[in-house]
């Protein structure tokens, strides 16, 4: 593995002295910055999403996911209570689960049957007491000190997040501007699930953060985006950020799809784009403020709602140069059925086949292809300014990036 | 002109033939890049999906990409020619085991399996979505069309995009 002792690597692992301004291309692609990523976020004291709790309804019910790149189950015990562990036997490291989803009484490992109950304690080790009077464990052998590694869980309106640290209250982690935010949507309304998507993007797990937290892009890639007015720079729009820079929320809403004076600079916008069969994006309003409002959460969340899709996307790390997004579509369990299929038809614009989002995978993977081979090179992030603001009201800015690497860079002391 | 009556009397070894021509030049549409011609495979009010697996496995009616009539598919098509960004590719289909499930009315229930092969640019051919069809087949304008094309994947997980048409 290739190391960050300055002796080894000198100035090309060094941030610039721009600071925020500029991102090192080596925090994309260097193995040694991604297994301190492992450490210090996904095992770090942070709150990682792991599940709705729609997902798992009943006692038993389990689902299987990652935070970082360790698995975890999401166990729903027969008190209800959600306990979460990780996906690895306490006896010689067998993952035991590897079903996205289930229902089972107890957790048994399918190698040499150590068994533990819904909350990961080690309850059941054969031959334990021997057979015949050979072998099995030392008399002392305890199985309370052998459990499955537990994780500390927190819930909010129904959904679930899970830390190998401990972190503070949730409330608190997201603080006083993505409260109001997150419960807009999760309002403890009962939820729904409508299904799945995943998807493999060659690049590091970082530009997905960044890209959704870019507003720079949105009405200039975008060519469906901002043709039809859905989300543009001349929009009316709000970006705020927590006092810490790790969490944030960009929202705005619709506008028309006619030139403006800010369109000028839109080389794509196709005002004549029509849709043959417009019944895939006929939104109706379903919140007070904004139509569309994505958040970033600190380290591995993305919620989603446009228009009326609502989705969570997961963030699972595989290596410096790949991520999993894992998109888990919902909606209210009061759904009428034309809600039901209006969201299962704005979804065409989302997920790896997404009108808008198949534009910003195959982005971020052209991005890794031009950053992996150039470590000791930098990005510029100077539009909007070169420190970061709380809130500001347009989107012509890359505040949001600023803030998100103020913090990462605290937190891997970079 | 062909009607569904003499689609329906017909012996098994012709309605095989009659369907290996289709799903060939289905394939050969696409792989062909003849995009504009696709919506031409299915009649007016017609159902197209793309499904992970385990979404049809579990009744989660999500898709991938979900088209409910001629209009959506030439939305995608559309989309393909004029907004999507993305990176080059070639995609070729290879169409197996097409097996005729038997009529239902007028509709012909049929199952094939497929896999798909993506290549780009720097990179080896890879495979890149293998299914199955789950199709309703019926006679349009005198010849076989899709009246339901549902494309479940196996894998779960698609690398990266799935721009084209499976």
């Amino acid at each position: 593995m290739d190391t960050l002792e300055p002796k080894q690597n000198g100035a090309a692992r060094a941030w610039p002295q721009e600071g925020i301004t500029r991102i090192p291309y080596f925090v994309y692609s260097d193995p040694a910055i991604y297994a301190k990523e492992q450490e210090r976020i996904f095992r770090g004291p942070y709150w990682s999403y792991v599940a709705l709790e729609a997902e798992i309804p009943k006692p038993g019910d389990y689902k299987r996911t990652f935070i970082g790149d360790r698995s975890v189950l999401v166990m729903r015990g027969t008190d209800g209570a959600i306990n979460v562990v990780e996906n690895r036997c306490a006896h010689r490291g067998v993952q035991i689960c590897q079903q996205h989803l289930g229902n089972a009484p107890e957790i048994m490992c399918p190698y040499h049957q150590w068994t533990y109950d819904l909350k990961g304690d080690l309850i059941g080790v054969p031959f334990r007491r021997g057979v015949k009077g050979n072998g099995g464990m030392p008399a002392d052998f305890d199985l309370a000190q052998h459990g499955l590694r537990k994780l500390a869980v927190t819930r909010r309106n129904g959904v679930v997040f899970a830390s190998f640290g401990q972190p503070e209250p949730f409330e608190d982690y997201l603080g006083p501007k993505l409260i109001p935010l997150f419960d807009r949507i999760f309002d403890g309304r009962e939820l729904k699930v409508l299904g799945y998507s995943r998807q493999l993007t060659p690049a590091n797990w970082k530009l997905m953060f960044e890209n959704i937290k870019d507003s720079y892009h949105a009405s200039l890639l975008h060519v469906f985006l901002l043709s039809f007015g859905l989300n543009r720079v001349d929009n009316p729009t709000r970006m705020v950020i927590d006092k810490t820079g790790r969490h944030a929320s960009a929202m705005s809403w619709r506008g028309e799809q006619k030139h403006t004076e800010a369109t000028a600079d839109m080389k794509s916008l196709l005002v004549d784009l029509k849709l043959n069969d417009p019944t895939m994006l006929q939104p109706v309003k379903e919140y007070a403020e904004y139509t569309i409002c994505v958040m970033t959460l600190w380290p591995n969340l993305i919620i989603q709602q446009q228009s009326n899709t609502l989705a969570m996307r997961q963030l699972v790390t595989r290596g410096p140069g790949q991520f999993e997004l894992a998109w888990t579509f919902f909606g209210y369990a009061t759904d009428d059925e034309e809600m039901v299929k209006r969201r299962l038809r704005q979804a065409n614009l989302m997920g790896p086949s997404g009108y808008v989002s198949i534009d910003d995978s195959e982005m971020m993977a052209l991005a890794q292809a031009g950053i992996a081979p150039a470590p000791e090179e930098a990005a510029v992030i100077e539009l909007g300014g070169r420190g970061w603001e709380e809130e500001i009201q347009h989107g012509v800015s890359e505040n949001l990036i600023r803030g998100l690497y103020d913090y990462y860079r605290q937190v891997m002391e970079l | 002109m062909d009607t569904i009556a003499s689609y329906r009397q017909m012996g098994k070894n012709e309605l095989r033939l009659a369907l290996e021509e289709l799903y060939a030049d289905y394939a050969a549409c696409l792989n062909d890049e003849r995009f504009e011609d696709w919506p031409d495979f299915f009649i007016e009010k017609c159902l197209y999906k793309i499904v992970p697996r385990e979404n049809f496995q579990r009744d989660l009616p999500l898709a991938t990409m979900l088209c409910e009539s001629r209009g959506y598919l030439l939305d995608r098509v559309q989309s393909i020619r004029k907004t999507h960004v993305f990176a080059p590719r070639v995609v070729r289909r290879l169409v197996s085991g097409i097996r005729p499930i038997g009529w239902q009315g007028d509709e012909l229930e049929c199952r094939a399996d497929y896999a798909a092969f993506e290549t780009l640019t720097d990179e080896f051919t890879r495979v890149f979505n293998v299914g199955r069809y789950l199709d309703r087949i019926v006679v349009d304008d005198g010849r076989l069309k899709f009246k339901e094309k549902v494309c479940v994947f196996d894998s779960n997980l698609v690398p990266n995009s799935l721009i084209y048409p499976l």
